[in-house]
């Protein structure tokens, strides 16, 4: 089991978080995901709208966002459950950060398929650049996490950061993409291996090869 | 080699658009309304017939599964349709390349299915992990509700069907069928103890029933080109077509369809580009995601990769991720890593799991450098039967498998680190 508890309940968080609220256009998609479940049910949404909150809590301090106290109170308040049902599952899916991270949370996935494609170097790699795990750098730039098995594994060695998978990675290039990132652009996200497109085998499928260059129909050779 | 002809999923890489259109230009969403004027038990009997298995690691029947579901609902309660599309078994990436190339498969799936077992709803639970899979994914349900494909008087047949997604956080235990209804109701995902099984009383106490979005994406497929086309592949009982993953040490790691019982050789040679460094550089294989035994090289290079064949060697076919590990593995390090997983992954509930998985991991860990004794190998052993079994869900058994099969195969190796380690101690005694 993972090891997570709130943030401390603090005076100081009470002042920063205690005003939350959905802005508009978050309130709209809360209300949509409500909407999925049946009457009476909207206690299902209580996954969506923490991630929601999760967002928008990182909007408002330029980070992946977090889950303060004050916020999952709001959650339940929305729902109308009671809070410690919220803060259960809060404190129960890894994604819900409890306490803040930095602008880019840098995911190394460390599972066998990636440790055996080389992860251990893309942890160095981070690292070297002042990072460690569970702790925001001093830029307030990154945050490390090791995480578990991300299913990747065709296309590992792989870090997720924030909402973009950045797959085939090699230490030197995780460097080059978390260079480009401190600078504000958006690398290329997805397989970095060059002529690659997603999990094919490196060099060209060894399958529907008619597929690469047109969306071809295979109905008229079935018999 | 599998035909592209006979391939279910032809834009498998994405090299072409996953929207409706293209779909539609691929056969997808051609007629679905025939499909459903079939009836619901021609369905069931059909998908029987096929012999399809279920896709997600334990392989039961899928045809056989809807037909617990009830005929009809006396007391009122709907039905529904789960589909899990929680992808989190390490080695696993096929539902991924289904959900973010070929969405519209598993939609059109999904209401041939949910209609053959006269569900009301699907509810799509992807991991939360799928970020960009689910922006697709939710984008092709879009199309489809604004095609009328789905939603009220689905594809025109008459039957009302909705598809939701539903995002998970992050939590390994909700791929578990219960757990996942658990998480669906928005509580933590932790699994139930059956009786009552889900088609009796699941998502909301309705019947329901959970299948892998493997399964349900090759239903139209199976129904259009007919059970006797999909049962052509694969030995007796291992029948159809299937995604397999390939990680590790090959060449050329990918994710190909291709029949079942395709020989592991072939597998390897044809589409991965060999083991890296030549066969003979293979150490051993984890065949079907971390949650199976390993098996050595000499017993997996001609073996079939199918359910029956994997379990003859005491492992299993689980979701065909399959992990190559050649001879530079610490294959040690490689299994205590997976006892890592599942001691993070552990819900908590039950106490051999909660405690067993971390008591395994370090022990595992102290094996890894050999700082330990020979006979703690037994005692290690020994409480893997006792996690074994013992649990609620199947994640204690997971736990457990992965390291029996280190010992059953690679005891020389244990005992070889653990002398190593003492003798290096006893010099520095001296």
């Amino acid at each position: 089991m993972a090891d997570r508890s709130p943030a401390p309940d603090t005076p100081e968080l009470r002042e920063r978080w205690g005003a939350f609220e959905f802005t508009e256009s978050y309130r709209a998609k809360a209300d949509r995901a409500i909407a999925r479940y049946p009457e009476g049910r909207q206690r299902s949404a209580v996954m969506p709208l923490l991630d929601l909150a999760q967002r928008q809590v990182g909007e408002e301090t330029d980070t992946q966002g977090w889950l303060p106290l004050p916020v999952i109170e709001y959650v339940a308040d929305y729902l109308d459950m009671p809070v410690i049902r919220v803060l259960e599952v809060a404190s129960f899916y890894f994604m819900y950060n409890m306490k803040p991270v930095g602008k880019y949370h840098v995911q190394v996935c460390g599972t066998t398929p990636c440790m055996l494609r080389g992860s251990d170097g893309l942890i160095e790699t981070c690292k070297k650049r002042g990072m460690s795990k569970g702790h925001v750098s001093e830029d307030g730039l990154w945050t490390l996490t090791e995480v578990e098995c991300m299913g990747n594994c065709a296309t590992a060695p792989m870090v997720q950061i924030n909402d973009d998978n950045y797959e085939d990675l090699t230490p030197e290039r995780l460097d080059e993409i978390l260079d480009e990132l401190a600078a504000g652009k958006q690398p290329k996200t997805g397989t970095q291996i060059e002529g690659k497109h997603t999990s094919e085998p490196e060099g060209g499928p060894t399958t529907l090869r008619e597929m690469v260059d047109a969306n071809h129909d295979y109905r008229g050779e079935w018999k | 080699m599998l035909a592209d002809k006979d391939r279910i999923f032809t834009n498998l890489y994405g090299f072409q658009d996953w929207g409706l259109k293209a779909a539609q230009h691929r056969g997808d969403w051609d007629d679905t309304k025939s499909l459903i004027a079939r009836g619901h038990d021609n369905i069931i009997e059909e998908m029987k017939a096929s012999g399809l298995r279920g896709r997600g690691g334990a392989g039961f029947p899928t045809g056989l599964k809807w037909s617990f579901m009830p005929k009809e609902s006396k007391d009122g309660r709907p039905s529904f349709l789960v589909i899990n599309a929680d992808e989190s078994e390490p080695g696993s990436c096929k539902d991924r390349e289904i959900i973010r190339h070929d969405p519209h498969k598993l939609i059109e799936g999904a209401l041939v299915a949910g209609y053959a077992m006269r569900a009301r709803a699907a509810y799509i639970y992807i991991r939360g992990e799928y970020i960009r899979e689910a922006e697709t994914l939710q984008a092709a349900i879009d199309e489809a509700y604004d095609a009328g494909l789905i939603g009220k008087n689905a594809s025109k047949s008459g039957y009302d069907f909705d598809v939701f997604l539903h995002r998970g956080a992050g939590a390994y235990i909700c791929g578990e069928e219960t757990a996942m209804i658990e998480s669906l109701e928005g509580k933590k995902g932790q699994p139930r103890l059956k009786p009552p099984f889900p088609a009796g009383a699941g998502l909301y106490g309705c019947p329901t029933t959970v299948n892998n979005v493997e399964s349900i994406a090759v239903v139209p497929t199976i129904l259009r080109r007919g059970a006797s086309w999909f049962s052509n592949f694969g030995r007796e009982n291992n029948k159809g077509t299937k995604l397999f993953q390939i990680s590790g040490h090959v060449n050329k790691p990918c994710v190909v369809e291709e029949a079942l019982s395709i020989p592991f050789s072939e597998l390897i040679e044809k589409h991965c580009g060999g083991i890296r460094g030549g066969k003979d550089n293979l150490l051993a294989v984890i065949p079907g995601g971390s949650s199976v035994p390993l098996v050595p090289a000499e017993q997996i290079w001609d073996a079939p990769m199918d359910f029956d064949g994997l379990k003859e060697l005491g492992s299993g076919l689980g979701t065909a991720g399959v992990i190559v590990m050649d001879k530079s593995t610490d294959i040690v390090r490689a299994i205590s890593r997976i006892s890592y997983f599942y001691k993070h992954e552990s819900c908590g509930q039950c106490t051999p799991c909660r405690e067993g998985t971390g008591w395994m991991w370090r022990m595992m860990e102290r094996l890894r450098t050999g700082d330990a004794a020979v006979d703690e190998i037994d005692m290690l052993q020994q409480v893997t039967k006792q996690v074994e079994g013992h649990t609620i869900c199947a994640l204690g058994d997971a736990a457990a498998w992965p390291i029996q099969g280190l010992i059953r195969h690679f005891r020389p190796e244990l005992e070889r680190r653990i002398e190593e380690h003492n003798a290096k101690f006893a010099e520095a005694a001296e």
